[in-house]
C-alpha cells in the first residue's frame, strides 16, 4: 500500500503544479475554462491529500509496520488515540499534514470565493497552488511518509514517550492550521498586488480566514504551553525556545494584521503596512516550519537535523524578495489619500498597538537567531536567556496591556477630549485603587513590573467591561430590552467588536497569569525519605510512600505526597516517572525496560489563586545489582517468566524505598493563563460567528427603509 | 507492484483528468460568467461593510464618544455612499432566483 502512497503525493504534485500553470495561463488571457480548472486542480489536491491522510492513518490503526513510518513511530501497544496522532510526530508525516490542511483551507477559500474577486483569485489560486506544489515535492523527494520497509518487524519503535500527552496530539494540527491559514490572505494580498485591485476587497473575503488562522495558532501555542507544563519536568510553561518564539512571532504579526486592516476597511489607509504585515506573517509562519526542521537551532521541539532546511530556505527567499518587489512596484498604487484625523483616535491606537506588537517580534526574533547571528560576527555561538528576553519584551508586554484598554475607549477618526476624560476617569480610578491595594495587602511591589502589569490589567479590564455597559445603555435607549437582552442584542449586532473586546480581557487575563506565576513562584528541589517532610512556599510536603506500576509500554515508580498547611490537609499528589522499553540490547533483557526513554508525569493540584506542582526523580540505582543478577540469571527465560522478574524488581524498589528528588513548585495564578485562553478562544469565536441571513435581511431592510427616508428628505 | 493497486492509481490518474481537465476541454468556464465578477455579490458585501460601519458610527455617538456634529457629519456621508451602493444594486435588477 505504500506505493498507493506514494502515487497519491506524485498526482498531488503534478495536479498542484498543473493548478499555478492553469491559473496563470487563464488570468494572463487563456480563457477563463483555464481559471475553472485551475480551481478543481485545488479541490482535486485537497482529495488527494485526505486519500493519502486516510491511507497512513489505516495504515498505523492495522499496525502495518510496512510503512516506514508506523514502525518507527508506533507500535503494537501504543494506545488507538495516540496511533491516530502518530502521523505528526515524524517529519514527513507532519509535512504530509502541513500539506493537507494547506489544501483544505485553500479548497474553502476559492469555494467561498467563486463569485467573487474574479481578477485576484487566479493569482491567489496559483500563490497556493505553488505552496502546496513546493510540499508535495518535499514528500515526493525528499521525505516520504510511505517509505516502505521490505522485511517488516514484527513490533515497532513506540511512539516517543514525550509526545504521550493529549496536548500534544492537538498542538500540530492547531499550529499547522495556524501557519497555513495564513497563507489565504498572503496569497490574496499578492492576487491584489499583482492586479492592482488594492481596495479592502481582498481584505474582506479573507478576513474570515486570517481570524480562523489566528485563533487557530493562539490555542496551538497555550496548548504546547500546557503540555510543557505537565508534560517536561521543569515547571514552566514557556522557556524562550527557538521552537516556541517560532510559533509566537507569526501570532504576533498576525495580530498586528488582524488589527491594521480594520483601519483600512474603515479608512483606507495603512495599505502598503497591511501588505507588509501579512507577507512578513507568512514568512515567519514559514520560518517556523523550517525551525523545527532544519536542525539550525537547539531546541527539545525539534525533529533534528535534516535535508529540508535548504529548500526551505529556498522557498522563504523567494517568498520575501517577490513580495518585496511587489509591494515596492506597487507603492503609487498603495499611497492612501487620507491622513489620521486625530492622535485621540482608535486608528493612531492601532498604529501604536502595531509598533508594540511587531517590536515584540523583532525582538523575539533577535533573541531567536542570536546564535546563528554571534556565531557568523565571532565564530563563537552564544545563546540569549529568559533575562534578556524578559528585559525587552515585558515594558512592550505592558504597552500593549495599556493599549488593549485604550483602543476601545476611543471611536474611529476622534473623540473629544470631555468624552476622554469620562470615559478614562473610571479605569483609571480603579486601576489607581487596585495599585495601592496589591501594593499594601499583597507581595506585589516586591515585583515592580508586576505590580504596574496588575495596575495596567485592572484599567484595561475595566475599560472593556464599561464598553459594554455603554453599549447596553445605548441598547436600552433604542429598545425596551432587559439588560441581558441588550448584552446579547449589541454582541449579535457587533460581533467582530465585542469578540474582540472579549478577545482582549482573555490576553489580559492571560498576562496576569503570567506575571503572577513568573514573579512569585516558590520552587524548591529537595530530597526526600519516606516519611520526611519539605517546606515550600508555605506548604509542609511530606514524602507518604513511593508507588510503582506495571503496564504493556511502561514501567512507572512515583511517590504519594501529603501537603499541609497550618496542619490541614490540601491535597494528596502522585507524581511519577515512566520508564518506556528501549530497543537497545545492550542494556540488558532487563535493564532496557528500567533504562529507556522516561517521561515525567508530574503531580499537580491547580487552584484559582495557586497550583501545587509536583515531579519526582526516583533513584533507581538500588536496582542495578538485582538487574544485573536478573540479566545474568533470566535472560533467557520465557516471556511469563521474564514479566514476572520485572514485576518483583519494581516491588523491590517500593519495598526498599531509596531517598527520591523531588521539585516542588507553588505557582500562583497559573490557572489563569489557562483561563484567559479561553476566553481568547470564546471572543474569536463570538467575531467569527456569522450572521444568521435572517437577522441579516432584517436589518438589512431596516437599514434600507431608514436610507430610503434620507434619500427622500434630500 | 499489486495489479490492483496499479489499476487504482490508473482509475485515480482518469478521474482527477476528466475533473480537472473537463473544462478546458468542453471549453466550459463553469461557475464563471463571461462578464467577469458577479457584480451583486460583490456590492451585497460592500453594502454589508457599509452597513457595518453605520452601526459602529451609530454606537460609538450613543456611546457618547463621538460629538454631535462629527457624527452627524460621518453618518451622512456614510449613509451617502450606502444610498449609492443601493442604487447599483438596483440597477442589476431582481436578482434571478427572486423572478417569478
Amino acid at each position: 500500500m505504500t506505493d498507493l502512497g506514494r502515487a497519491l503525493l506524485i498526482i498531488a504534485l503534478v495536479v498542484s503544479a498543473y493548478a499555478v500553470f492553469a491559473a496563470l495561463y487563464g488570468a494572463r488571457g487563456g480563457g477563463r475554462e483555464w481559471v475553472t480548472s485551475s480551481r478543481r486542480a485545488i479541490y482535486s489536491v485537497a482529495a488527494l491529500l485526505t486519500l493519502a491522510g486516510v491511507l497512513l492513518e489505516s495504515a498505523f490503526l492495522r499496525n502495518d509496520f510496512s510503512f516506514g513510518l508506523v514502525a518507527d513511530n508506533s507500535s503494537t501497544t501504543t494506545p488507538i488515540f495516540y496511533k491516530l496522532t502518530a502521523m505528526w510526530s515524524s517529519q514527513s508525516g507532519s509535512l504530509l499534514l502541513w500539506v493537507w490542511v494547506l489544501a483544505l483551507f485553500s479548497s474553502l477559500v476559492l469555494l467561498a470565493t467563486r463569485g467573487s474577486l474574479r481578477e485576484i483569485t487566479p493569482y491567489a489560486t496559483a500563490v497556493l497552488g505553488g505552496i502546496a506544489t513546493f510540499f508535495c515535492a518535499l514528500l515526493v523527494f525528499k521525505v516520504s511518509p510511505f517509505t516502505a520497509i521490505a522485511n517488516p518487524p514484527a513490533e515497532g519503535a513506540g511512539l516517543n514517550p514525550l509526545l504521550r500527552h493529549p496536548s500534544m496530539m492537538f498542538h500540530p494540527p492547531m499550529l499547522y492550521s495556524g501557519y497555513v491559514g495564513f497563507s489565504i490572505p498572503f496569497a490574496f494580498a499578492i492576487g491584489a498586488l499583482i492586479t492592482r485591485r488594492l481596495d479592502a476587497e481582498w481584505i474582506r473575503a479573507t478576513r474570515r480566514f486570517a481570524l480562523i488562522a489566528w485563533a487557530f495558532l493562539s490555542v496551538g501555542i497555550l496548548l504546547g504551553a500546557r503540555w510543557s507544563y505537565s508534560e517536561l519536568g521543569w515547571g514552566g510553561y514557556w522557556g524562550w525556545d527557538p521552537v516556541e518564539n517560532a510559533s509566537l512571532m507569526p501570532w504576533l504579526v498576525g495580530t498586528a494584521f488582524l488589527h491594521s486592516v480594520m483601519v483600512q476597511e474603515k479608512r483606507d489607509m495603512l495599505k502598503v503596512w497591511n501588505a507588509s504585515l501579512i507577507v512578513t506573517t507568512f514568512t515567519l509562519a514559514l520560518l517556523g516550519t523550517f525551525l523545527v526542521r532544519s536542525g539550525i537551532l537547539d531546541s527539545i521541539h525539534a525533529f533534528g537535523a535534516s535535508t529540508v532546511g535548504g529548500w526551505f530556505l529556498a522557498l522563504i527567499a523567494l517568498v520575501l524578495v517577490g513580495s518585496i518587489v511587489l509591494i515596492v512596484s506597487r507603492l503609487d498604487d498603495l499611497r492612501s489619500p487620507h491622513r489620521l484625523d486625530s492622535l485621540l483616535s482608535r486608528e493612531s491606537i492601532f498604529l501604536l498597538n502595531n509598533l508594540a506588537l511587531v517590536g515584540l517580534c523583532f525582538v523575539i526574533f533577535w533573541g531567536t537567531f542570536f546564535p546563528l547571528i554571534s556565531e557568523a560576527v565571532t565564530g563563537e555561538r552564544s545563546s540569549l536567556g529568559p533575562p534578556w528576553f524578559d528585559r525587552y519584551t515585558v515594558p512592550l508586554a505592558l504597552s500593549l496591556v495599556l493599549l488593549a484598554g485604550l483602543g476601545p475607549l476611543l471611536a474611529w477618526r476622534r473623540v473629544t477630549v470631555s468624552y476622554l476624560r469620562r470615559a478614562l476617569g473610571l479605569p483609571a480610578a480603579v486601576a489607581a485603587t487596585a495599585c495601592v491595594a496589591l501594593a499594601l495587602f499583597t507581595d506585589a511591589a516586591q515585583s515592580v513590573t508586576s505590580l504596574i502589569l496588575f495596575t495596567f490589567a485592572a484599567f484595561t479590564v475595566t475599560a472593556v467591561l464599561s464598553e459594554y455597559w455603554r453599549g447596553v445603555k445605548a441598547r436600552r435607549t433604542m429598545s425596551s430590552d432587559s439588560y441581558p437582552a441588550a448584552l446579547i442584542s449589541i454582541v449579535r449586532r457587533n460581533r467582530r467588536r465585542y469578540g474582540g473586546y472579549a478577545v482582549h480581557l482573555g490576553v489580559v487575563v492571560l498576562l496576569v497569569g503570567v506575571a503572577a506565576s513568573s514573579a512569585f513562584k516558590t520552587e524548591r528541589d529537595v530530597r526526600l525519605r519516606p516519611g520526611q517532610t519539605a517546606q515550600v512556599g508555605g506548604y509542609d510536603v511530606r514524602y507518604v510512600r513511593p508507588t510503582s506500576g506495571l503496564s504493556n509500554e511502561k514501567l512507572e515508580f512515583g511517590a504519594v505526597l501529603d501537603v499541609r498547611k497550618d496542619g490541614k490537609r490540601v491535597t494528596l499528589l502522585r507524581p511519577s516517572r515512566s520508564y518506556f522499553a528501549s530497543q537497545d540490547a545492550s542494556m540488558g533483557t532487563f535493564g532496557r525496560f528500567f533504562r529507556g526513554e522516561s517521561t515525567s508525569e508530574v503531580g499537580l493540584a491547580p487552584g484559582a489563586t495557586r497550583d501545587i506542582w509536583t515531579a519526582v526523580q526516583p533513584d533507581l540505582r538500588l536496582l542495578n545489582a538485582p538487574l544485573r543478577e536478573a540479566n545474568r540469571r533470566f535472560a533467557d527465560a520465557p516471556g511469563d517468566v521474564q514479566a514476572l522478574v520485572i514485576a518483583a524488581l519494581s516491588e523491590r524498589y517500593v519495598r526498599r524505598a531509596p531517598p527520591a528528588t523531588f521539585r516542588v513548585i507553588v505557582n500562583p495564578m497559573v490557572t489563569w493563563i489557562w483561563i484567559g485562553g479561553l476566553i481568547v478562544l470564546g471572543g474569536a469565536l463570538i467575531a467569527l460567528w456569522p450572521s444568521a441571513l435572517a437577522a441579516r435581511r432584517r436589518v438589512t431592510s431596516l437599514y434600507a427603509a431608514k436610507l430610503g427616508r434620507e434619500l427622500s428628505r434630500a | 507492484m499489486d495489479p490492483l493497486v496499479l489499476l487504482l492509481i490508473v482509475a485515480l490518474v482518469c478521474c482527477v483528468a476528466v475533473v480537472v481537465l473537463l473544462p478546458v476541454l468542453r471549453g466550459d468556464s463553469g461557475e464563471w460568467s463571461p462578464e467577469g465578477d458577479d457584480p451583486r455579490a460583490a456590492l451585497e458585501a460592500r453594502k454589508e461593510a457599509k452597513y457595518r460601519e453605520i452601526r459602529d458610527a451609530e454606537l460609538d455617538f450613543r456611546s457618547g464618544k463621538m460629538a454631535e456634529g462629527d457624527y452627524r457629519a460621518l453618518d451622512r456621508s456614510l449613509r451617502a455612499e450606502a444610498i449609492e451602493i443601493l442604487k447599483e444594486i438596483d440597477a442589476l435588477g431582481e436578482p434571478p432566483n427572486t423572478r417569478r
